[in-house]
């Protein structure tokens, strides 16, 4: 099913507030909505849920105005960040409950709800499990129950809360694999809310990135990782740090220090200059575009990273170093910005 | 510069106390329920079962006695329903949403704990009876509020309304609203979530809510004193019987009168701890008591 979200705004006078936010959700897509906390992402799943309802602003389901359909005649799905599980009930009565519920006429016999229950314990890999109660699973698992029991109603869309918010590193990115897999077994149109980059770029097909209660980009995660569409957009996916510089006469100038490159900027005057650490070149004192200070200097998985003063101004950069580079605390250095692009202050 | 010694005596737990200490507050505790629970209840039973057990059946033989066991039970009949519902409507209100007055609403629920019952019988008096405000309009319409069981009624809900309520607005409180949306987003109906997610959530204090209010809407003296006006026979229930009994130096009948009372005390006690027995473990993540 396609979403279209028009100018959604929902007023709480507290965080999580959306003010005007707009995203095309197409049929069939894994879409990740990313963004700090208090960005309005849980609110605008929400809303697309049917759990809150906008003060302005329309939801499509597919060209019909949803905006004020009762949250149960929607058809979603809904996986909550703790899951909000039945106590009460088995993971398998957890899971028919969605059928159980509705009206008689559509309701399943006893046998084919059982078969149903069955066929989705098997899809999440817990037929053995299907009399315990929540209590007694693992939170992996408990996150598995409570997609099979959004799956069972057949919903439309498939919306989760911070799937993975609650699990360890481990059991993340083995959840992380099985639900893509899963996405492209059933093929149904999939929104998760997360606030890690890493799992937004690596599990959705386009990443929808909220700031301040707006859709601020969206695109394939090479797009908005390569191409940022704005500064929050570029410091908020992947790493990145900053310099104020000025763009003057055809040449990007940083502390008197012409750059190299203009790396996009248009408009003359005061502006910020954003690097990837992997972007910034480490070399010889003489030979960079800028001169700088080593002051901290530490490991990280795949490599080195260094943090750099630059100039008199002292303002710190990252960069990262290969590992076998001899460098040490208090080294002068010269450095280059391979890549980096200008946003308006 | 401070010297660290090594102990000198064998390291403990830092969470527990020494033996001695720990043996002086179980001591003290024991002693205490004792002295002031134990021993009463004993005394109770030995003073009803004084002149034998057909002495003590005898009490109940009588029409008066019979009278105020069904005017306590049907007292109690209508005041709990009315304070579970009650109950767990504002409970519900309190812990689920935001609205204005909601610290005045948990101040009110309050109120019955903090006025003497005394007083709140008087109350009733005063708005009913017969030099009270509504008093003439209702004689004049042929209405009898006090002296009569709906003014029992209602000084018995006003005195209990706070036990279910004071049980669950925690409850609720902590458990939020995400079951209830789950069940919402599955399709569920509103009044069909409230009773396959709310109800059983909550389950555990409103079982212990609902006996704490039954126990006290039987055992009330002070307002239905006030408002009953003693009619042997006809508005007194077993607590007023107990007194009246009591004053007439009836002994053996009053503390078996008052030895129904302690065996209903008993029973719900004994029926609590027994459902939780059997039930607790399916029910665990519920219990918030």
């Amino acid at each position: 099913m396609r979403i279209r979200l028009v100018d959604i705004a929902k007023d709480f006078g507290r965080t999580g507030a959306l003010r005007g936010a707009n995203l095309d959700i197409n049929d069939g897509e894994l879409i990740a909505l990313l963004g700090p906390s208090g960005s309005g992402k849980t609110t605008l799943l929400r809303v697309i849920a049917g759990l809150e309802i906008p003060k302005s602003g329309s939801v499509l389901f597919d060209d019909y105005d949803a905006t004020a359909m009762p949250v149960q005649q929607r058809r979603i799905g809904f996986v909550f960040q703790n899951y909000a599980l039945f106590k009460h009930m088995s993971a398998a009565d957890n899971i028919a409950y969605g059928l159980k519920v509705l009206p008689r006429h559509e309701r399943p016999s006893k046998a084919q709800m059982r078969s149903r229950v069955q066929e989705l314990l098997d899809l999440v890999q817990l037929s053995d499990l299907a009399k315990r109660y929540p209590r007694q699973l693992s939170g992996g698992q408990q996150q598995r129950v409570a997609l099979a029991r959004a799956l069972a109603v057949e919903p439309r869309v498939l919306l989760l809360d911070e799937p993975f918010g609650a699990l360890d590193a481990k059991v993340r990115k083995d959840l992380r694999r099985w639900l893509r897999e899963l996405h492209t077994r059933i093929g149904r149109t999939t929104v998760f809310v997360t606030h890690d980059q890493e799992e937004a770029l690596e599990l959705a097909d386009r990443v929808a990135i909220l700031n301040l209660g707006k859709v601020e980009q969206v695109g394939k995660p090479d797009e908005v990782y390569d191409n940022p569409a704005t500064a929050f957009v570029m410091s908020f996916v992947g790493d990145t740090t900053s310099i104020p510089v000025e763009f003057s006469g055809d040449r990007l100038w940083y502390e008197g220090r012409p750059l190299n490159a203009t790396f996009g900027a248009s408009q003359q005057g005061r502006c910020r200059l954003y690097v990837r650490p992997r972007d910034v070149a480490v070399g010889d004192y003489v030979a960079g575009e800028l001169a700088g200070t080593i002051v901290n200097i530490h490991r990280t998985a795949a490599g080195r990273r260094a943090e750099i003063a630059l100039g008199n101004a002292k303002k710190l950069i990252e960069a990262e170093v290969d590992i076998t580079a001899q460098l040490s605390c208090g080294q002068r250095i010269g450095l280059s910005f391979v890549k980096g692009r200008v946003f308006p202050e | 510069m401070v010297e660290f010694t090594a102990a000198t005596h064998p390291p403990r737990p830092v969470t527990t106390e020494t033996a001695p200490v720990r043996m002086l507050l179980i001591a003290v505790g024991i002693l205490f329920l004792a002295v002031f629970l134990i021993l009463p209840v004993i005394v109770v039973f030995s003073e009803a079962l004084r002149k034998g057990w057909s002495i003590y059946f005898a009490t109940f033989a009588d029409a008066d006695a019979q009278a105020a066991i069904r005017l306590t039970l049907l007292v109690a009949a209508i005041a709990v329903p009315l304070n579970t519902v009650f109950g767990i409507a504002a409970s519900w209100a309190i812990a689920k949403f935001e609205f204005l007055g909601k610290s005045m609403l948990i101040t009110l629920i309050d109120l019955p704990f903090s006025i003497s019952p005394v007083i709140s019988g008087l109350i009733y008096v005063l708005l009913f009876g017969a030099q009270g405000y509504f008093g003439p309009w209702l004689t004049a319409h042929g209405v009898h509020i006090i002296f009569a069981l709906p003014g029992i009624v209602l000084a018995t809900v006003f005195v209990t309304f706070p036990f279910v309520a004071r049980q669950l607005i925690p409850l609720m409180q902590e458990q939020g609203s995400t079951d209830e949306e789950a069940a919402l987003t599955l399709g569920a109906s509103a009044f069909r979530a409230f009773l396959t997610t709310t109800l059983p959530n909550i389950s555990w204090g409103l079982l212990y809510g609902v006996l704490l209010c039954n126990a006290r809407a039987m055992g009330e003296f002070g307002a239905v004193s006030v408002v009953s006006g003693h009619i042997s026979g006809l508005t007194n229930t077993i607590p007023l019987q107990v007194e009246l009994l009591y004053n007439g130096y009836n002994f053996v009948a009053a503390f078996a009168m008052a030895s129904l009372l302690t065996l209903l005390a008993l029973v719900t006690l004994v029926a609590k701890t027994l459902l939780e027995m059997r039930y607790g473990e399916s029910l665990a993540p519920a219990v918030g008591l």
